[in-house]
């Protein structure tokens, strides 16, 4: 790897990162220097960097060519950028809805793991080595791990971390050991130079098979695809509400990130196989994910199925295996990503007032707070792909990449189930818009970070449901690079 | 460029809706003067509109098109012609009455008015939609304020069931027919969804016979068409006055709309290969919805299921492919919106008072609301196809095309008829006249003015185009022509 000589742009390439430690760091001191009862402010100071670091990596890191950096590490690509700056807005919109939480927001390690995930998902968007992916995985992984469990002194929350340690350890294990299956066949670890390797028929198509699976169990558990979801609904329970919507889309999409890095850019000559296989993936994780929202009481748990579904979604442009496929699923993935930050943003606002996560509890929320209710109605008519919010054009672009695909029978199966879905969507409607509670005359106060943050989602949902063109130019070009 | 006046009547409402949101609740009778305002000024709009299209020149117009998502050619296209400028103003007027019938509604008017309006942007949107993506996301933009509407403000006893089943219906409806759309785009190799350009694809004729019925069906299911035609009379008996008049009214015109727009339009071949059998199950509709309509008792039953009725015979001229038939649906699309918006809002006056539906209960409404009679006998007579009416002027040419395709279904069709006639004139007998009975003795009062300007403009119009069709027949007849044309002369 000696061609790789040091150029100045490789810094500036990865000015996000550079400055989010920077930023960890920071809140570090501050935690230190701060008296106790200001330290929530600790929330803004996080989201206000976290908000300058994506103005200065949108101004200062654009890629400008498809290049590796950093000794082959690292990839500069629009895909990566893209999904960098959307972990930086997410984690950005957590730390906001989770400075009014007790034992949460006034505290700063908090804060500080949080940043450490979100550095190691910036890392996962453009690694292109397997050895660098691991490490970004598990850099990712392991603040998340601790983060779930955050709430000591609450059961739920402590077995949702140790549940989801002892998934993300098991997936993890049997993806590195896919990894090293690929180094030693191939002798490299650089993911596009194993493409150019395998070509040459080292192995045979079904062992290599094999060793995809392997890596897949890994990619799988991220995006919580059927039958690796089962972690899901438990950790989202337990866990805190932000970190809850946290891990069901920054964690889901850089999951999807480094699905389509690898997937697409290593093993082309696969499709025919490794698609297959995820387009039975696809249509079990969205019907099986939507069938099961249906039954839930719980609206975390809820909408921990609800995101199993949208990942089934998701992987539909995975399996097109196509250009217009590829952006497909990164446009899905922004739309996902502010619209769930949107659901539960509300349910922690919610749930923060009423100590209650249980859907019943949302009955007479339209009356005690109007502007909550407008809130969950966006987000949520945006989950169920309703115009002319997010989710209704993104929907239409990834069934459209399915029947381009000439795969009408997946994009069948997504309307299905996209059905159900209204379903569900509809019945928590009811509930805060229709039902009635003797607790209407109490007051439900919002306070200031959570209509922040809700007004941006809001907004956000409502530009990419009606202005489309550069949200598809920005994933057109995000998934350029992969063909 | 011209001065975009279509673009004001769709996004009117859904302004005002957002602006009425940022009203305080408590204000609540500031909320009622701006929707009242709003809808004025899209009824004005609307009937500018209307009387300014240019009838011997037809084809499109009023033609605005900005580029929308230029990679899959997408644009905002808008437009109107023969067939689609009499449901615009159809949509303005009923609008205005739904604003005027619903002042009294004390229970979170600020959010009623403001999921009201988006509705109506989106119908709006619908009939002027030239782009099948654009025609698509108004069409969802009307179905999911429905939901709302129906279940929040709907009656108790089955709003929550009525409003599920609804949009479920519509829902699955509508994505079905995206499939279809989707299909007709990739296949079609242009490039574009613009249905301009889509008409000129010349699909291969099995193409067009795959994939008509899933486009025809997954649209009409919101015009109500047999078998599919479960979901209508629950909601609209579930939904409150103002929402019924514009269900019944407009939104069932959309799904007749849709199918013939994006069905018959673009899928002419599909079109006359299917509508032999689809012609039957439009008989069906207009027969066994105007039976189950005579043996209901409860009284907004009686109108829900005659819209089922009603609705049949516009898909049946729809079916007939040929000029006659056409007219007589386009006509009736308008005729048939404005007699159903006059009917549930006398239901609902009727029922605000007496607080029951049983017609069996009811009687001597004549006596306390005379000119709310006089309005549903004018209406009655519209349902029944009374010359000088404009039931006449939509029945008479639809029976006309059905004759020139198979006579003995039009000889079937007529029967219908005679059942609507025995329910009419059953359902004035009893409630309007006959005795008072006692327990309303004394304590029902008279419509408001407000009410009673909405009934008066309802039946001042079926009466103008019953007496004068020149005022609407040329301009539908040429929008008859142009889809004629699509079908290859005829």
């Amino acid at each position: 790897m000696s061609e790789y000589v040091f150029e100045p742009w490789w810094v500036v390439a990865i000015l996000p990162e550079i400055l989010l430690v920077v930023l960890a760091i920071a809140i570090l001191i501050f935690d230190l220097i701060l008296p106790l009862e200001s330290r929530r402010n600790l929330g803004w100071v996080a989201a206000g960097g976290l908000g300058l670091i994506l103005v200065l990596g949108l101004i200062f890191s654009r890629p400008t060519s498809d290049a590796l950096m950093w000794g082959g590490m690292l990839a500069q690509d629009w895909l990566g950028f893209t999904f960098r700056m959307l972990f930086l807005f997410a984690a950005a919109i957590t730390a906001m809805f989770s400075m009014d939480l007790p034992r949460l927001g006034n505290r700063g390690e908090f804060y500080v793991l949080m940043l450490a995930s979100t550095l190691g998902m910036m890392l996962m968007a453009s690694s292109a080595d397997l050895i660098m992916l691991y490490l970004a995985i598990e850099t990712t992984s392991i603040p998340l791990y601790v983060l779930a469990g955050f709430l000591t002194q609450e059961d739920k929350s402590t077995e949702a971390g140790f549940k989801y340690l002892l998934f993300g350890a098991m997936t993890s294990a049997i993806m590195l050991y896919g990894f090293s299956l690929l180094y030693g066949f191939s002798g490299t670890t650089n993911i596009y130079e194993l493409a150019s390797r395998f070509q040459q028929g080292i192995v045979s198509d079904a062992t290599l098979m094999g060793v995809l699976l392997l890596v897949l169990v890994g990619f799988g558990f991220k995006i919580s695809a059927v039958p690796l979801h089962f972690w899901a609904p438990d950790v989202y329970e337990g866990s805190p509400t932000p970190i809850a919507g946290f891990l069901s889309t920054a964690s889901k999409a850089a999951g999807f990130a480094v699905l389509l890095r690898v997937f697409l850019a290593a093993f082309p000559s696969l499709a025919p196989y490794w698609g297959a296989i995820i387009a039975a993936l696809a249509t079990a994780t969205m019907t099986l994910g939507n069938l099961l929202a249906l039954a839930q009481k719980n609206i975390k748990r809820m909408l921990a199925y609800s995101s199993i579904a949208h990942a089934g979604y998701a992987m539909i442009g995975v399996v097109a295996v196509s250009q217009l496929g590829a952006s497909a699923t990164v446009f899905y993935l922004i739309a996902y990503v502010v619209t769930n930050l949107a659901a539960f943003g509300v349910i922690a606002a919610v749930g923060r007032i009423t100590g209650s996560d249980e859907i019943a509890s949302y009955a007479g929320l339209s009356r005690r707070s109007p502007w909550l209710g407008i809130a969950m109605l966006v987000s949520f008519l945006s989950l169920a792909g309703m115009p002319p919010f997010g989710g209704f054009i993104v929907k239409f672009v990834v069934f459209a990449a399915a029947v381009e695909a000439g795969m009408i029978w997946l994009a069948v199966v997504g309307v299905l189930n996209s059905i159900i879905g209204l379903y569900y969507y509809l019945t928590v409607l009811k509930h805060v818009y229709l039902y009635r509670s003797e607790d209407e005359g109490k007051p439900l106060p919002v306070t200031r970070p959570y209509a922040v943050g809700l007004v941006v989602l809001i907004l956000g949902i409502i530009l990419i449901g009606t202005v489309f063109a550069p949200w598809i130019t920005l994933s057109g070009s995000a998934a350029a690079g992969l063909f | 460029m011209q001065f975009p006046i279509l673009s004001i009547i769709v996004f009117t409402p859904i302004i005002t809706g957002i602006l009425i949101l940022l009203i305080p609740a408590e204000r609540k009778t500031e909320v009622r003067v701006t929707a009242l305002a709003a809808a004025i000024f899209a009824l004005a709009l609307s009937i500018w509109v209307y009387f300014s299209y240019d009838i011997p020149a037809g084809g499109y117009q009023f033609i605005e098109k900005y580029s929308w998502l230029p990679q899959f050619g997408i644009s905002y296209h808008v437009g109107i012609d023969g067939m689609s400028a009499p449901l615009v103003l159809l949509t303005g007027v009923v609008m205005f009455t739904g604003v005027l019938i619903s002042w009294g509604l004390d229970d979170r008017p600020r959010e009623f008015f403001a999921f009201l309006f988006i509705l109506a942007t989106g119908v709006f949107g619908v009939f002027v939609a030239l782009d099948l993506f654009m025609l698509f996301f108004f069409y969802e933009i009307a179905v999911f304020p429905m939901y709302l509407l129906i279940a929040i403000w709907g009656w108790k006893e089955t709003r929550e069931y009525a409003a599920m089943k609804l949009t479920l219906y519509l829902f699955i409806g509508s994505v079905i027919a995206l499939v279809g759309a989707l299909a007709m785009y990739f296949t079609s190799g242009l490039g574009t969804f613009d249905m301009l350009e889509l008409e000129k694809a010349g699909f291969s004729t099995d193409f067009q016979i795959l994939w008509f019925p899933f486009v025809f069906f997954g649209f009409a299911v919101l015009g109500g068409i047999f078998p599919f035609h479960n979901w209508s009379p629950d909601g609209h008996v579930a939904a409150p006055t103002a929402v019924s008049m514009f269900h019944a009214g407009v939104l069932m015109k959309l799904g007749a709309f849709a199918a013939l727009r994006v069905g018959i339009m673009l899928l002419p071949e599909g079109a006359k290969f299917h509508m032999g059998w689809i012609i039957l199950l439009t008989l069906v509709n207009v027969v066994y919805g105007a039976y189950i309509a005579m043996v209901q008792t409860d009284f907004k039953y009686v109108i829900g299921f005659s819209s089922v009725s009603h609705m049949g015979l516009v898909a049946m001229g729809f079916a007939t492919l040929n000029a006659d038939g056409m007219l007589g649906a386009g006509v009736q699309m308008f005729s048939h919106g404005v007699m159903t918006a006059l009917f549930f809002a006398v239901v609902g006056m009727v029922y605000d008072r007496a607080h029951t539906r049983e017609i069996p209960r009811l009687g001597g409404f004549r006596k306390m609301m005379p000119l709310v009679t006089l309005a549903f006998i004018i209406g009655g007579l519209v349902s029944m196809g009374m010359p000088g009416l404009s039931g006449f002027i939509a029945e008479f040419p639809i029976f006309m095309g059905v004759w020139g395709t198979a006579p003995w279904i039009a000889i079937v069709a007529a029967i219908s008829i005679v059942i609507t006639a025995s329910y009419i004139i059953r359902i004035i007998g009893r409630v309007f006249f006959g005795q008072v009975p006692e327990e309303f003795e004394g304590h029902i009062t008279d419509v408001s003015v407000l009410d009673k300007v909405a009934l008066v403009l309802l039946s001042a119009i079926l009466i103008v185009v019953g007496i004068y069709p020149a005022i609407m027949t040329p301009l539908v007849e040429s929008g008859v022509n142009n889809i004629l044309r699509l079908l290859g002369g005829a």
